[in-house]
């Protein structure tokens, strides 16, 4: 894959795709609200797992990805590796911001509370975002654009690294003395695993799908910018 | 095996339900929004500049390349401009 | 590689005994804030978790400002360019930073800890001494290995104090729960007990894969 085509930034690739999400999530919601049965213990309410695990899900993949693309980036020094590790990275930031709202519902459905310290998804994820949030003060507290790149590539990896540790903490820490609020992934009824699948399908594909239109907006503008100090305009 | 229900036990859940799926939407919304805004944006300024790229200006060449330091303001870029008409 | 380590190192040890930057400093705002602590409490002592919490977030905080200070003389006196010019390895610069910060922290917690012992804590620290130290220690490496990166990174931007601790306090989060979890059993005050392996392991576990991660990532902040 040249470093030029991937992702799909404009053309067949990205209608494409664009199309996939446009169908998945429809798809999605009618299996979570039709097709998937009504667990006995939390109703109604546990219909919002379908929506916060896999935003979490694909928020903590993309804060990864954020830092694997910044490994390629001080490794090939490409500029376009940094463009993707940020933009993955803001993604992330918006989906985390929705994961920690969905996730705040949740527990005040459940258990009568908007926040939770038992649960240990939710807090990895406040910790999580906690640092993230430094992410952009980071990158324009540095002016020189290249430093700025290989700082903010830096940050990334050390975070990407992480994520992983912080969840497997903060699940030793958390006590097993409530039974866990917000329900576990494993042992589903076929349904409800199916449901849950095509659910993380769509969401995945509204990531990347809404990556992609951010990496051509943001090229489109420095493009922009960079023809028009060419010739000689503003 | 999660246990599953036969009817729906309470509705008083159901705000929650859709207060959270809302708030996805609205989120998504959002974003769609501000980069719709940012699209018309950045075609107003491709309009521009082929407006500009196209009008002749006197003793100008077209396409002329300068080498522009960043962070140069534009009083600066004017006074360029006007030595070369 | 060894001989660049222990040289930096030999200065960063001369010029902080001779200006005495960080640790007094460092020290000395451990033992006001655990007197804020007792006010703020309202408590004569403490054991257990509270213990626990209370000590390990003052060396955290303490250590934030021993962090802030770590590569500000190098950045302002053109330290960092005096070192490019050489020919050595730029990681010997992060392994002596480290060590550095680590031996302040060393430093830092022969005062705080004893303090911590007469100021706050109810039971008496005489026999579980030897794993407390086992704890601080990990915990110690943890975060000088963090601190040192961090501290790199924020010396060169604008907001240099607040970008910092905003940056090292969410990763040393897993160090504060491994560290309190595991130091807490030995504050009880009936009967204390040793940490458990599982938080001893965690803090291992973080030590080697940050130590590993701060090594490989340190050489591209410093080029220029």
């Amino acid at each position: 894959m040249s470093s030029r085509t991937f992702p799909p930034m404009n053309g067949r690739g990205l209608r494409a795709l664009s199309i996939a999400t446009v169908a998945a999530i429809p798809i999605a919601l009618a299996l979570v609200f039709f097709y998937a049965p009504i667990e006995a213990e939390e109703g109604f309410l546990q219909k919002i797992f379908y929506l916060h695990v896999p935003l979490a899900i694909v928020t903590l993949c993309g804060f990864v990805l954020g830092g694997l693309m910044a490994i390629m980036h001080l490794r090939t020094r490409e500029r376009n590796w940094d463009l993707r590790s940020y933009v993955a990275i803001h993604m992330s930031l918006i989906f985390g911001v929705g994961t920690l709202i969905t996730g705040s519902i949740w527990a005040r459905g459940s258990w009568g509370h908007w926040w939770v310290w038992s649960e240990p998804t939710l807090v990895s994820f406040l910790i999580i975002m906690l640092l993230y949030a430094t992410y952009q003060p980071l990158r324009f507290a540095i002016e020189d654009p290249e430093r700025q790149a290989r700082y903010a590539s830096v940050f990334a990896i050390v975070a990407g690294a992480f994520v992983p540790l912080n969840f497997l903490a903060v699940r030793l820490s958390t006590e097993y003395l409530h039974p866990r609020v917000l329900g576990s992934s494993s042992n589903l009824p076929p349904k409800m695993a199916f449901t849950f699948l095509v659910s993380l399908v769509a969401i995945a594909l509204l990531y990347a799908t809404l990556c992609c239109y951010e990496l051509t907006a943001k090229r489109s503008r420095m493009l922009l910018k960079s023809r028009s100090r060419t010739l000689g305009f503003q | 095996m999660t246990p599953l229900a036969t009817a729906i036990p309470g509705s008083s859940n159901n705000g929650y339900v859709a207060a959270a799926y809302i708030v996805f939407f609205a989120i998504v919304l959002i974003y769609v929004a501000i980069m719709a805004i940012r699209l018309t944006r950045v075609e107003r300024g491709l309009r521009e500049l082929n407006e500009r790229a196209e009008t002749p200006r006197d003793g100008a060449t077209q396409g002329e390349t300068r080498q522009d330091g960043l962070g140069e303001d534009d009083a600066h870029s004017q006074a360029r401009e006007r030595e070369t008409v | 590689m060894v001989a660049t380590v222990g040289a930096l190192l030999r200065k960063e040890l001369l010029v902080e005994l001779r200006t005495l930057e960080s640790v007094p400093g460092m020290s000395l705002f451990a033992v006001t804030t655990f007197v804020v602590f007792h006010f703020a409490l309202n408590q004569n002592s403490v054991s257990g978790d509270e213990a626990a919490g209370i000590l390990w977030v003052t060396l955290l905080f303490a250590a934030m400002l021993g962090v802030n200070r770590l590569f500000v003389a190098d950045q302002d006196q053109g330290g960092f360019d005096a070192f490019l010019l050489a020919p050595v390895d730029r990681s010997a610069m992060l392994l002596a930073k480290a060590l550095a910060l680590f031996a302040y922290l060393a430093v830092l917690e022969l005062v705080a800890v004893p303090a911590f012992g007469l100021l706050l804590l109810a039971p008496p620290l005489g026999q579980t001494l030897p794993d407390l130290l086992l704890v601080l220690v990990l915990a110690d490496v943890g975060i000088a290995a963090i601190g040192t990166l961090v501290a790199a990174l924020a010396v060169q931007t604008r907001a240099r104090d607040l970008l910092g601790p905003l940056l090292a306090l969410p990763l040393l989060v897993p160090v504060v729960i491994g560290a309190a979890r595991a130091s807490s059993p030995l504050f009880v005050l009936a009967h204390p007990t040793g940490p458990q392996v599982r938080w001893l392991g965690t803090l291992a576990l973080y030590d080697l894969v940050f130590g590993l991660i701060s090594y490989a990532v340190f050489d591209f902040l410093l080029e220029d």
